[in-house]
């Protein structure tokens, strides 16, 4: 359970307050105008961003004074989710041992990995050598191995088009459902929040909603929220 | 973005200690000079006549410098032509050249004995006489030409190409692109351009070493090594240097104000096309420059060459030797400079003051002069050693330290890009300490720290500074041996000496950059 307990975040002149809690494992969708602080939001759950005040609880426990590595999450971003100069397997392996110390059974976990997100044999190639999809699923494959119970998605994928973000957002749940892990997800696109996610955390006005159910939040959207969609 | 409070961690402790370093070096010698100087006789009409020199010099120098720089850069901006490249490399040279190398090709050259004398002698013209004030200047301007053509092609290419294109579309004519293009351009840049390079003039040591002398050239950097070295006078040193500290200070403030980049940038062989200057005339014109100025800078290093070469093998075996020791020195003060500069990278790049500190610090060096640097170690380390013991030790340290501001320069760009593409992923993977320079910093900066790395190791290869302050005879760099043949008046054998030292510059520089220029992304 994620708790954000009288949460408020600052950057600059901008303030955003939270206090809310995530119950059940699944996706749970954020959404909200752009300059809205969706992004902020993340940034302090996965510890870019020290709060002004109010603590951050997973399962009761503070994370305040975790550094970004020590907390129980994996953080996907927008773009640069891998190290353009180190090989593939070496990106996946990161998420075993930040220093690449391997273990033989770690690197065959390492490859198995690979191959369960569709990248067997591929694991000596840089980066640069495959394609947008692909290097998507190096990110998830290493999400995988690090195994942490919370799941930060900043706008994932937004660069692959639709089509591929489609598959890519079925992938990641695939991945959570089996893992029992919680997901929040940022997004910009409803439909994705339809998609995927149950139930959506509304960000707007300073402030960050409760979770609420996806399907009534769209059916019915409060003004600020209706601007935004341009119904 | 608030900074999470850390332990203090490996890379900020050798930040700090960086730092810490670093100040004892450049503020702590200053300190003990202008300590030691308090107690020191007052500068005579001697020494006021050196500081007018020193001063007038480096004025002359750095004006000439620019107003040539002016018609060189515009005929490199906008000819094509084969070569062009090559030429630009050139510009870049002169900064990695050990100085007496430069100086024995401009005795080649313009020297009593030298080419251009030795042409004008059959129609009765007298030999030219280079030592004295006009040797230092024209020495000077050798250095510094290429320097100021590639400021001022920095601010050429800074000037959008849309401009160009706009003025083309309006009729412009060669006169309203100098007026209402190019002249604001220059005003802006030449200041700053001018005062970079009068701040090099007036520390220059080698160039004031073998050209200059008497009363009427002598620059205070000279009056400190012949107060060290024929007068064995400390205090008299630290009263030359306090002056030159004064002298130094000043033009470092001055500097500031019109900051200039390092001018080593990237995209300077891009030519700009000006459609309004492809009349017949105006590429005479640039055809011309280019020429007189690929034939001032290419021809010392060439008559160097020349001169060297036939002599390669009469070379005393002492020269071998001191080869081999200067070749160690440069590898090792390239890595001091690189690990320093690294240090303080790592604290420069946090907001606050921490930051600015570690940041100024790392500039310092720039103003310091190496001579009173070693005035100053000199000072600091006699109660406590014999200081000729560990000149090899100290002019390591002083050559690293007069090499941080540049590696910093180049480092700092390529820090910051891995910073904001990078920190967040890395932070968030874990990946922090030691693993994260092991595996993302280094790999990442291959390049400029190759570069950095190659120019560090050049500079102190042909350094001539504190070693000639209080080096040991016995134990001499390759530079002061080069410099001892020359006082024989050894000339043929220095040359050949200063081939060797040509050669290791560069190749040391090339190495480096090779290596870098290999980085896998």
């Amino acid at each position: 359970m994620l708790a954000l307990d009288h949460l408020t975040l600052a950057v600059g002149d901008f303030r955003l307050a939270a206090h809310l809690t995530v119950k059940d494992p699944g996706v749970t969708a954020i959404i909200g105008a752009s300059g809205s602080g969706k992004s902020t939001l993340l940034a302090a759950i996965a510890g870019f961003l020290v709060p002004q005040s109010g603590r951050i609880l997973w399962n009761g426990e503070d994370l305040l004074p975790l550094a970004p590595g020590q907390r129980p999450l994996t953080m996907l971003f927008q773009d640069q989710n891998l190290f353009p100069h180190l090989s593939t397997a070496k990106n996946v392996a990161l998420g075993l041992s930040p220093s690449l110390r391997l273990t033989a059974a770690d690197w065959a976990r390492v490859d198995q990995a690979l191959l369960r997100t569709g990248l067997a044999g591929l694991g000596a190639r840089l980066p640069s050598e495959l394609s947008g999809g692909q290097q998507a699923r190096v990110a998830l494959a290493r999400m995988l191995l690090r195994a942490r119970p919370l799941l930060l998605l900043d706008e994932a994928f937004a660069g692959l088009g639709p089509a591929l973000k489609a598959e890519m957002l079925d992938l990641v749940v695939a991945l959570a459902t089996e893992t029992r892990a919680m997901v929040l997800m940022v997004s910009h696109d409803p439909d994705d929040a339809l998609r995927t996610a149950p139930q959506t955390i509304l960000v707007a006005d300073g402030m960050a909603h409760p979770p609420v159910s996806t399907t009534d939040l769209l059916a019915n959207p409060p003004p600020s929220l209706r601007r935004y969609l341009g119904k | 973005m608030a900074e999470r409070a850390r332990p203090l961690s490996l890379g900020a402790a050798a930040g700090w200690l960086a730092t810490a370093g670093l100040l004892l070096l450049t503020v702590g010698t200053t300190a003990a000079v202008l300590v030691r100087a308090g107690a020191a006789p007052r500068p005579g009409p001697g020494d006021w006549a050196a500081v007018q020199f020193t001063a007038l010099q480096a004025a002359a120098s750095a004006l000439i410098s620019a107003a040539l720089a002016v018609p060189v850069s515009r005929a490199l901006v906008r000819r094509i032509f084969p070569g062009r490249g090559a030429l630009i490399t050139l510009m870049g040279a002169p900064f990695l050249l050990p100085g007496l190398v430069a100086v024995i090709g401009i005795l080649e050259v313009f020297g009593r004995a030298g080419w251009i004398s030795r042409a004008i002698a059959p129609l009765g013209l007298a030999p030219l006489q280079i030592y004295g004030p006009a040797g230092i200047i024209l020495a000077h301007v050798f250095f510094n030409l290429p320097l100021a053509v590639r400021l001022i092609l920095q601010g050429w290419h800074d000037i959008p190409a849309e401009r160009f294109r706009l003025a083309a579309s309006l009729g412009f004519g060669p006169r309203d692109v100098a007026r209402l293009l190019e002249w604001p351009m220059l005003r802006t840049t030449l200041p700053g351009t001018i005062l970079t390079i009068f701040l090099i003039c007036l520390t220059s040591f080698v160039v004031a070493l073998t050209l200059g002398g008497g009363p009427r050239a002598t620059t205070v950097e000279l009056a400190i090594y012949q107060a060290f070295r024929f007068e064995f006078d400390p205090a008299r040193a630290a009263m030359l240097g306090a002056v030159q500290f004064a002298l130094c200070l000043c033009a470092t403030l001055a500097t500031m104000r019109f900051a200039a980049g390092a001018g080593f940038g990237a995209g300077l062989d891009r030519p700009i096309r000006i459609i309004v200057a492809q009349a017949a005339g105006a590429r005479i014109h640039d055809v011309a420059i280019l020429l007189m100025v690929t034939a001032f800078l290419s021809a010392p290093l060439l008559a160097v060459v020349l001169a060297g070469l036939p002599y390669l093998f009469d070379m005393p075996a002492s020269l071998a030797l001191a080869a081999l020791r200067s070749l160690i020195m440069a590898v090792a003060s390239s890595a001091l400079a690189l690990g320093i500069a690294l240090a303080l990278a790592h604290v420069a790049l946090r907001a606050g003051p921490a930051g600015k500190l570690a940041e100024v610090t790392g500039m310092l060096s720039l103003s310091a002069s190496p001579l009173v640097m070693g005035t100053g170690l000199f000072l600091l380390l006699r109660p406590l050693i014999d200081p000729t013991a560990v000149a090899l030790p100290a002019t390591v340290a002083v050559n690293a330290a007069m090499a941080v501001p540049f590696v910093l320069r180049i480092l700092l760009p390529g820090l910051r890009e891995i910073q904001a593409g990078y920190g967040r992923l890395s932070d968030s993977l874990g990946v922090t300490g030691w693993p994260r320079l092991r595996l993302v910093t280094l790999p990442r900066l291959r390049r400029p720290l190759g570069f950095a790395a190659g120019l560090a190791a050049a500079l102190a290869m042909g350094d001539l500074g504190v070693i000639a302050l209080f080096g040991d005879p016995d134990r001499a760099t390759l530079p002061l041996e080069v410099f001892r043949l020359m006082g024989a008046y050894r000339t043929n054998v220095a040359a050949a000496g200063a081939v060797v030292l040509l050669v290791l510059s560069f190749t040391l520089f090339w190495i480096c950059d090779r290596w870098g220029r290999n980085a896998r992304t």
